[in-house]
């Protein structure tokens, strides 16, 4: 992906299983945010393509989301005027068909497809421990509500593979403890999920690989263990090489000051 | 919305509250039997307002203004809240005072404008004013009582049903009595009460309780409204003036409801609708019966109903394919460019500059009256005694019409359509990201709206006899749209009100007539400043006007919670 003279992302490749957490790192300006919107077809990538599931993606929002890859944002975009569940079925809305012929004679097709996608909707709610919230706006939800609203409205769409942008950005410990095990709840359904996230505590905890973004490049891809002790990965956040495991701690704590 | 101005603070209030009840009770006795004496130098002023013990009926509603702010403050004194339901007494009360000045004044100013001079309002008016200033400065000096909570309140089923049945009998009463105003001021006036009484409904929470009982009863609600319209016709005696009028408006209203999907529910602003019904209009014409009709084949009316449907909604996606990438302001300016490319073609389309369609500036005259089932939409009837012209017959097939329309727009918004375009008003990138189908939506919005205003079109040739593309300018799309605006976008009963408002208001008041431009554009201006969702919003785009309100977002969740929906349609 390229803007102008910048290269933003520049080959970056992966794979992510079934039932697999991939964290996905970097410092600031790293190409994280815009790795995910190529992705989703939000970019269009300038050169080079996004293959999913042995099939190339076209780089639309709507079809992407389709061939099953759904996201949150690292900025909560969620539709602040609707109500919590209206914001779910909204995630529904790719895998129903009722068309305007029988919306408006309300025809059987309407009344099942609606009964099914607010008992679905209902259902998702339920799953990241909002159902209290059915009939509540979503600009008037908490802050980690919302991120979880954010969720369940990915999940809506049916996705094998969630994209979540800074899920715990902003959040308290215990919001972040909660988050952490609806992640592991979603992988468990048989999900593929990627996180970006700059809490290291977090991702070191939560994933089963990570890869470290740098200047748009791949600097690493490996398991937690891996990644922490690379001395490069240290040097890209802090910018000096690290002497002693010391430092490393030092940059540990960093991450989370960022977060 | 903004708070009113408080003349006198509450502080001050405490001390004047005792005072102030007894000007406000004095100053509506007085006002009340002022009502007995003469107002106006000569009968001509309004509607006759010179004799002793013989009010007028603007005398009348001046004494049940002056009434109720006596007995409201009577009230608040003798009858006690009960549990959790309060009445807004003193309220209501305010609302009154208020009123009732507003009402005297524009008497009072009416009787001056008409008979040349303020020395033409004579003593019982001047009385009548004295009360009306002691009734509002009584009622400003008093304690504000809370909002009311008769929306809480219930009562047997079977009566509240009566109820609103009441209520429609009473709005038909007052819309059929308001018609028969011939005289501007008077008509001035007339509205001004029933403004000031509907404030009063609402202070003192009957408002609150009927909403509350017509979501109980939504169907009863329903097919009283469509008795109450239907039954219009017959209290006008076999008059066409005011039929005519109202056939108008309810051509405009169904235009402006499909104006209302693509501007209300997907939010494009279309600056050019007017195109759409024209496209409906010229092509029911081209294929009528009229000897100017260019078209050899004459389907019946429903047929041609659905081509007209058929050829807007074309029209609508072929302009609206290339224009909806652009959004906001440059859809607006694309839009209006294709009204004015649309009526400018019809002009052309004159057997010289292109093929003879329209036959140019003079359009297609002549349209012949419809006749379905045998039933001659020209021939005057009489139904049980009262006399129905053509007009009425027109009314009622419009009837039909703008019931089908309102059917539409309601089932769309409540659908997994309506759902997409709420979001894609919210976020359309969000939205996009979310796999709604943002362009088709749009694009259908599009096509739905310009298939009703076609279909609204077919009709109109019929109603209106004459078609000719100046009866398309880009001044009607701007009425329309303003329609929908001061009503409240995304709603049934504030578009509804607006398109009345704004097609009854011109025809019955020449001032108005002249000035309508002026008119219409202040009153739109005020309306942004102060209330910019419209004068019946739907509760979505109140909540989208005022993203930092939280208390409204709190309001509203409340009201949820107990419905069970975010009304995005009417009440």
């Amino acid at each position: 992906m390229r803007f102008g003279g910048l290269v933003a992302v520049n080959s970056v490749d992966f794979q992510v299983n079934k039932g697999e957490i991939m964290g996905l790192i970097g410092p600031n300006g790293a190409g994280k945010t815009t790795f995910f919107n190529c992705l989703t077809g939000l970019y269009i990538p300038t050169e080079g393509r996004v293959v999913f599931d042995g099939a190339v993606l076209p780089p639309k929002p709507r079809k992407v989301v389709i061939a099953g890859m759904a996201r949150t944002f690292q900025n909560i975009r969620l539709f602040g005027n609707m109500t919590a569940l209206e914001n779910v079925m909204v995630g529904r809305y790719c895998r129903t068909t009722t068309g305007p012929f029988t919306s408006i004679i309300r025809g059987p097709k309407f009344r099942r497809d609606e009964k099914a996608t607010t008992e679905r909707s209902q259902e998702l709610l339920d799953f990241v421990g909002l159902g209290h919230t059915t009939d509540h706006l979503a600009r008037n939800l908490s802050y980690g509500d919302q991120r979880r609203l954010e969720i369940a409205r990915a999940l809506g769409t049916d996705p094998k593979l969630l994209l979540l942008d800074e899920p715990t950005a902003g959040m308290n410990p215990q919001e972040t403890r909660q988050a952490e095990e609806l992640i592991f709840k979603i992988r468990d359904l048989g999900l593929a999920i990627v996180v970006i996230e700059h809490d290291m505590r977090f991702i070191f905890n939560l994933c089963d690989r990570v890869l470290c973004l740098v200047q748009g490049r791949t600097l690493i891809e490996g398991t937690p263990a891996e990644v922490q002790s690379d001395p490069r990965v240290i040097e890209a956040y802090i910018g000096t090489g690290p002497e002693d495991a010391a430092e490393l701690e030092a940059f540990e704590e960093e991450g989370q000051a960022n977060a | 919305m903004s708070k009113m101005p408080q003349l006198v603070t509450p502080e001050r209030q405490q001390r004047t509250d005792p005072a102030g009840r007894w000007l406000g009770i004095a100053g509506g006795l007085v006002l009340a039997a002022s009502a007995l004496l003469p107002w106006a130098y000569s009968f001509e002023a309004l509607d006759g307002m010179t004799l002793i013990a013989f009010p007028s009926p603007l005398q009348y509603l001046g004494m049940v203004l002056g009434l109720l702010v006596a007995g409201l403050i009577i009230c608040s004194r003798l009858i006690k809240p009960r549990g959790k339901i309060r009445v807004g007494w003193i309220r209501a009360a305010k609302a009154a005072g208020t009123g009732a000045l507003v009402y005297i004044g524009l008497i009072v100013l009416s009787i001056s404008l008409e008979l040349g001079g303020l020395i033409n309002v004579v003593y019982g008016g001047w009385l009548a004013l004295l009360g009306a200033v002691l009734a509002f400065a009584g009622t400003r000096l008093m304690i504000p009582d809370q909002p009311a909570t008769l929306s809480h309140a219930q009562i047997r089923p079977a009566l509240e049903i009566l109820l609103i049945a009441l209520v429609m009998g009473a709005a038909l009463f007052a819309t059929a009595f308001g018609l028969n105003i011939d005289d501007g001021g008077t008509f001035v006036c007339f509205l001004a009460f029933l403004g000031a009484f509907v404030a009063v409904l609402f202070r003192v929470g009957v408002m609150g309780f009927l909403s509350g009982a017509s979501q109980r009863h939504r169907k009863v609600l329903i097919l009283a409204a469509f008795v109450v319209a239907f039954l219009f016709p017959f209290t006008q005696g076999g008059s066409d003036a005011n039929m005519s009028i109202a056939t108008q408006v309810i051509i405009f209203a169904a235009a402006a409801m499909g104006l209302n999907i693509t501007v209300g529910l997907a939010g494009l602003l279309d600056l050019g609708y007017i195109a759409f019904l024209g496209a409906g209009a010229f092509t029911a014409a081209v294929l009528s019966r009229s000897a100017f009709a260019t078209a050899d084949i004459h389907p019946p009316f429903i047929v041609v109903v659905l081509i007209a449907g058929v050829v807007s909604a074309t029209l609508g996606l072929i302009i609206g394919s290339p224009t909806l990438r652009v959004s906001g302001d440059y859809l607006a300016i694309v839009t209006l460019a294709f009204g004015e490319i649309f009526r400018i073609t019809m002009i052309n389309l004159d057997g010289e500059a292109g093929p003879d369609i329209t036959h140019g500036s003079n359009g297609i005259p002549a349209i012949p009256d419809l006749t379905l089932l045998g039933f001659d939409f020209g021939d005057p009837h009489t139904v049980l005694g009262i006399p129905l012209g053509r007009f009425s017959n027109y009314y009622f097939l419009l009837l039909v019409l703008i019931a089908f329309v309102i059917l539409v727009f309601v089932r769309l918004n409540n659908s997994r359509i309506g759902r997409g375009w709420v979001a894609i008003r919210e976020d359309e990138k969000a939205a996009e990201a979310m796999g709604v189908n943002v362009f088709g939506l749009k694009l259908f919005a599009f096509a739905s709206g310009a298939f009703l205003a076609g279909i609204a079109g077919a009709v109109k040739a019929h109603v209106d006899i004459s078609i000719t593309p100046d009866q398309f300018v880009f001044l009607e799309s701007a009425f329309l749209l303003a329609a929908v605006v001061l009503g409240g976008m995304g709603t049934v009963l504030g578009v509804l009100v607006g398109a009345t408002l704004l097609k009854l208001l011109p025809e019955k008041l020449r001032f108005v007539t002249d000035y309508r431009l002026m008119i219409f554009a202040l009153l739109l201006i005020l309306m942004m400043r102060f209330r910019p969702e419209g004068m019946i919003p739907s509760r979505r785009r109140q909540l989208e006007f005022h993203e930092e309100d939280e208390e409204l977002a709190e309001r509203i969740e409340e009201e949820v919670e107990e419905t069970g929906v975010l009304k995005g349609a009417g009440r």
